[in-house]
């Protein structure tokens, strides 16, 4: 690991309430790590898991999803099932033997701008413990 | 297997099935697929436990589908993933004539001894049938009794980078042939994802990246549907023992969602509903 190192988060939100919630970061001029790379989906059902797979492929060392707190999503229900749904992605990367530490769940409200700078920086300061995702990336070197 | 012949033949001869889909003896420990459409044709049929098809695959393809009516024989484990397939709206009821037969326990894959997945079988007498043939087998594990694997139980007890130095050694073995995929009674997508390129998600390459993402592609997409079959196992030519992640994911339907796939076919798939108190410990 080098010294300048930094994590590479990648950090999938719903458009309705934690875009909005990092947005109010950044208008409230909240200081928060850069190492999160946003991209923005319609909402938190729309993340699917391979977004997840995809990011670690591409060289992510963590990946932060987040979406509406549960009663309140724009369509009702996606959070609910999107719930169940990483649910079982967890579990599954967690028999192969995937570093779960490295995949983190929040709610975050479109007026919670602090939980969204605090929960990132407390991601990215694990994350610089446990070091780059060299395990999951290796899996790009061995190519045949 | 008088019974059964006999069933078939009138099946046939009535002219109520189109087609029925049923077993033939394949050498003295062995059994494989036989497609009857005459009554000549139905001397052949056998069942036996070196039966392991799980038949109701044939439902999900096409030129089958277009059938007026066929008939399955099924045992009770092959019966649960017709109901999922049910409660999928993937076949119609009317259209499919299940012959259920009893059925104390299969052969493992290689020939010797009881199959494992026979040891947590709940299904012995079949649960959805149009006609049920054998003498009834006493049924070992009580419907409402959570299921236990012992191969599952050895794998969660290793630590994080234990598993992901077991996966990443079995994995390595796979050679992308697909025939979990084609095996699987619920894999029906018309397309499959890793037949996508636009985007393309998953390297089609047997190399480390692409085995890893197809295994959790595949996987997931049986998450609350895999009825423990086991056939994607049993054809996978690099013996990579897929059934531990089905049977990781039936462990956490049955324990978040308290659910079991395929015994009925009015309930709802856990991952096509919710409810509102559903556990999210893992959520910050």
């Amino acid at each position: 690991m080098s010294e300048n190192w930094e994590p590479k988060i990648i950090t999938f939100v719903c458009n309705w309430c934690t875009y909005a919630g990092a947005d109010l970061a950044g208008t409230s001029r909240f200081k928060y790590a850069s190492n999160i790379r946003i991209i923005k989906t319609p909402c938190s059902g729309r993340i699917d898991p391979m977004f997840i797979v995809s990011a670690f492929e591409k060289g992510a060392d963590a990946v932060l999803i987040s979406g509406c707190h549960p009663g309140d999503c724009h369509y009702n229900e996606g959070n609910y099932n999107a719930r169940r749904k990483f649910t079982m992605m967890k579990r599954l990367l967690d028999t192969l033997g995937v570093d779960t530490r490295r995949v983190v769940f929040a709610w975050c409200s479109a007026s919670e701008g602090i939980k969204f700078s605090r929960l990132v920086n407390e991601v990215t300061e694990s994350i610089k413990k446990l070091g780059p995702y060299t395990d999951y990336h290796s899996l790009n070197q061995e190519e045949r | 297997m008088q019974e059964l012949v006999k069933k078939a033949k009138e099946l046939i001869e009535s002219k109520e099935v189109d087609l029925l889909i049923g077993y033939q003896s394949d050498g003295e420990k062995g059994a494989k697929p036989l497609f009857v459409k005459n009554t000549q044709q139905a001397e052949k049929l056998i069942f036996n436990q070196y039966c392991l098809n799980n038949l109701v695959t044939y439902l999900k393809r096409p030129d089958v589908k277009a059938l007026k009516k066929v008939a399955v024989v099924a045992k009770g484990c092959d019966i649960r993933s017709f109901v999922m397939l049910l409660s999928e709206n993937q076949v119609s009821r009317d259209a499919i004539f299940i012959i259920g037969m009893t059925c104390d326990h299969v052969v493992s894959p290689d020939g010797t001894g009881e199959n494992e997945k026979c040891t947590t079988c709940k299904v012995h007498n079949p649960h959805l049938a149009d006609v049920v043939l054998g003498a009834p087998v006493p049924e070992k594990i009580a419907k409402d009794k959570p299921v236990h694997y012992a191969q599952l139980e050895k794998l969660n007890a290793m630590s994080q980078e234990e598993r992901w130095a077991f996966w990443q050694e079995e994995l390595s073995r796979c050679i992308r042939c697909y025939a979990c995929r084609q095996a699987c009674p619920l894999c029906y997508c018309e397309r499959c994802i890793v037949d996508f390129n636009t985007p393309q998600w998953i390297d089609t390459r047997s190399n480390p990246r692409g085995n890893f993402a197809w295994n959790i592609v595949r996987a997931l997409h049986l998450a609350g549907r895999c009825i423990n079959c086991g056939e994607c196992e049993r054809v996978c030519p690099a013996n990579i023992p897929l059934m531990l992640l089905n049977q990781s994911l039936q462990e956490e339907a049955q324990e978040k969602f308290a659910w079991e796939a395929g015994y009925d076919p009015e309930s709802q798939p856990p991952l096509t509903t919710f409810r509102k108190e559903d556990d999210e410990d893992f959520i910050r």
